[in-house]
């Protein structure tokens, strides 16, 4: 197939095909991380803004590794070095990084559809690194690059999202992009924090972590995300790693093979058992490495569109 | 004041043909309606008339919108009396009120003051304006109400903003009830609602956008009642835009308690859908809902149960409006669509209710809520008339709107049926 979009804004647009696709494309991408001079030129020439309204160091850095060893230019602007804080709107901010000649601006937003906002005005490519709630499509990318990498496959598998999906933007973009390509997807977490509504997308909603842990393919747990939580979600850490952490015995229970994935960053003994995430099943700093294959691939195929 | 020698001289107006729709007398027939020096008149007098030919079409009383921000003081580049007033006047209304969230908020006698006296220099439909419940709408204190009565005010609203203080509400409807007017409450539950700025319900859950649940609502639509019912006086819950809403209303009216409700278009044009694409056209407060609460609203219009229709007109600019979905303001322009939404929606498309009642809920009952005499077509009144072509295909253009604000998402539909000319005390304020 050909690339068609000058911005991925999330993976519930996208067709199975597109994504096959971009995985595809990172595959190829993948080995230029192994090379001992870690750069092709790809995007020689053009200009990537690097554009944090939200503060993230891991997204931020990934996408500017990609960037670099694709050799475009990179620049980074943060909440804190932006003159959105003096007041100016987002797209007057937009319209001065286009004034630029930037090829693709990478957005990071507290608000959902922020990224979409600035692509209907931009001639730049615009990359959603996360969305409010909405989507983190390059991190849904990564996560189903992970899996097929192990698997083989994502049809068939039964992947379990869990803890805080209310407020997760990762866990839609994996939800789209699971049942685009045909896994078996059950969320679990408190009922705060995963609402019955989200059966309506195609999922399986539980509030018991012990119904998934043997059936399993995959366990993707995310992080509590303590900042933002007010005190009514949840009464507390304690009683959510009694009710929802993957504890050693649990993980006891998970199948031989069962992928162990996160996001990150880790809450050590939270959602997750220190020794588990270091262990053999454990996923998780592949999932970092396979983050740089995948923008690679996304900045290449839309910086491509983009004039 | 010199009074021009012109003004000795009587003017009359013959509007010929149309059919009369005036329920508070109920009149309902084909024929003639005399104004005589700007009021309604039994017969012709005077020579020398001015003819109007309302053939196929409806004489209806002024229609009345009782839920209108016209921005001023305070915000005069999202409108002004002047041009909100010219949008009421485009849209076939003679009678606005206008709320007080403005800068300063118009919580004392000498704002109320200030917008009459504004309205009476500029503003070509009558304004009526609305007083604060509470000082600076902060839901602290109560407002000086007697004064605001004695100053002119309607009602008293903190629109924009509700009393979240049970006991402070409570001291507020018993203290209007002693001073004559009526409260209309913005119902929301902040601790419900939160950072909500979409209905609470599957596009919130896809979207990842705050959801503003209809409990926020029902909560304070139910605290209302109890209200209404505690201090026997009159509470309208503004904007009503969720099923329970009008369940709880329903039982309540049924009982005797007196409460009403009152229905936007958007509220029944559309659903939480049209955000998908994140269009702050759509964000309003309170939010789009399901078809199920869509459902529920006609129902609620056809049995009367909610009574009062009204635009909730909300001007922004454009540079306010094209920004992040959870940082737009909420709220949409509305005058000039209304009438056209309504009778598309609710007459020809639904067939909610007939076009005499549709007349009836626009004059008589917000007449009556807000004890002003208008909304009829009575010898003597005042002749605010409005003529309604109840068949014409018109397509919506906001670049055309007489309204200093372009805020909506009906921008090109296609709507059957809206004004054709206003008349406020006998002058032709707007015509098509």
């Amino acid at each position: 197939m050909r690339w068609q979009r000058k911005d991925l804004l999330g993976i519930r647009e996208l067709s199975a095909e597109e994504i096959i696709f971009l995985l595809d494309t990172a595959d190829a991408f993948k080995e230029v991380g192994t090379r001992e001079i870690k750069k092709v030129p790809a995007l020689r020439g053009k200009t990537l803004v690097n554009f944090f309204v939200e503060p993230s160091t891991r997204t931020r850095t990934s996408f500017e590794i990609a960037a670099i060893r694709l050799s475009a230019d990179v620049i980074n602007i943060s909440a804190s070095s932006s003159s959105l804080i003096k007041g100016e709107t987002l797209k007057d901010t937009a319209k001065i990084l286009e004034a630029y000649h930037a090829d693709l601006i990478v957005l990071r937003h507290s608000s959902s559809g922020a990224p979409q906002f600035l692509a209907e005005r931009l001639k730049s490519s615009v990359i959603n690194a996360g969305d409010g709630a909405h989507e983190h499509p390059t991190q849904a990318l990564l996560d189903l690059y992970t899996i097929r990498a192990h698997k083989g496959t994502v049809a068939g598998l039964h992947v379990a999202i869990i803890g805080d999906i209310l407020f997760s933007r990762v866990a839609r973009s994996n939800i789209f992009g699971l049942l685009k390509l045909g896994a078996r997807v059950t969320l679990v977490g408190p009922s705060t924090l995963v609402p019955r509504e989200f059966e309506k997308l195609g999922v399986t909603v539980t509030h018991k972590l012990d119904e998934v842990l043997e059936t399993a393919d995959v366990v993707n747990l995310l992080r509590i995300q303590h900042e933002r939580q007010r005190k009514e979600y949840f009464p507390g850490i304690g009683e959510y790693v009694r009710l929802f952490g993957l504890t050693k015995e649990r993980g006891k229970r998970l199948k031989p093979d069962c992928l162990i994935m996160h996001p990150g960053p880790i809450n050590r003994g939270v959602e997750i058992d220190s020794e588990l995430a270091d262990g053999t099943q454990s996923v998780i700093l592949e999932q970092v490495t396979n983050g740089l294959a995948v923008r690679m691939a996304v900045l290449y195929l839309c910086g491509g569109i983009a004039t | 004041m010199f009074r021009r020698v012109e003004e000795f001289l009587m003017s009359m107006t013959i509007i010929r043909n149309g059919r009369i729709i005036d329920p508070a007398n109920e009149r309902d027939e084909v024929g003639d309606l005399f104004i005589v020096d700007g009021k309604i008149a039994a017969k012709a007098k005077g020579s020398d008339p001015e003819v109007i030919d309302a053939a196929g079409l409806i004489v209806a009383p002024g229609l009345i919108d009782l839920h209108v921000h016209l921005r001023e003081p305070g915000f005069g580049w999202k409108e002004t009396i002047e041009s909100g007033a010219r949008a009421a006047a485009a849209g076939g209304f003679t009678t606005i009120v206008c709320m007080p969230n403005t800068a300063p908020a118009a919580d004392s006698p000498g704002t109320i003051a200030w917008i009459r006296d504004r309205a009476a220099e500029v503003a070509c439909v009558n304004v009526l304006p609305a007083g604060a419940i509470s000082k600076g709408l902060m839901g602290e204190e109560l407002a000086p109400i007697g004064s605001l009565a004695q100053a002119g005010v309607v009602a008293i609203t903190d629109d924009g903003r509700c009393v979240q203080n049970n006991e402070l509400m409570r001291r507020a409807v018993e203290y209007a009830r002693m001073v004559g007017v009526p409260i209309l409450d913005h119902c929301q539950d902040y601790d419900l609602v939160g950072s909500g700025v979409v209905h609470e319900g599957y596009w919130s859950t896809l979207l990842g956008l705050p959801g503003w649940p209809s409990a926020g609502e029902e909560a304070i639509v139910m605290r209302n009642v109890l209200l209404a019912e505690l201090c026997d006086h009159q509470v309208h819950c503004q904007h009503i835009s969720a099923a329970g809403s009008v369940r709880i209303l329903r039982e309540a009216r049924a009982r005797g308690v007196k409460i009403s409700g009152e229905v936007c278009p958007h509220h029944i044009a559309l659903t939480d859908d049209a955000i998908q694409n994140f269009d702050t056209n759509c964000k309003m407060n309170p939010p789009l809902r399901a078809k199920e609460d869509v459902a529920a609203l006609l129902e609620g219009i056809a049995d009367g149960t909610l009574d009062i229709l009204c635009s909730d007109h909300a001007p922004h600019a454009q540079f306010e409006k094209e920004v992040e979905f959870d940082a737009a303001p909420f709220g949409i322009v509305g005058l000039e669509t209304e009438l056209g939404l309504f009778l598309d929606l609710l007459v020809h498309k639904t067939k909610t209710i007939e076009l005499p009642r549709l007349i009836e809920i626009f004059t008589v009952n917000p007449a009556r809520l807000l004890g002003i005499e208008a909304g009829t077509l009575s010898v003597d009144r005042a002749a605010d008339v409005t003529l309604i072509d109840p068949e014409l295909e018109w397509t919506v253009d906001a670049a055309a709107f007489q309204s200093m604000s372009r805020n909506t998402p009906f921008d090109g539909w296609k709507l059957k049926g809206r004004a054709v000319r206003t008349i406020v005390d006998g002058k032709t304020v707007w015509k098509l």
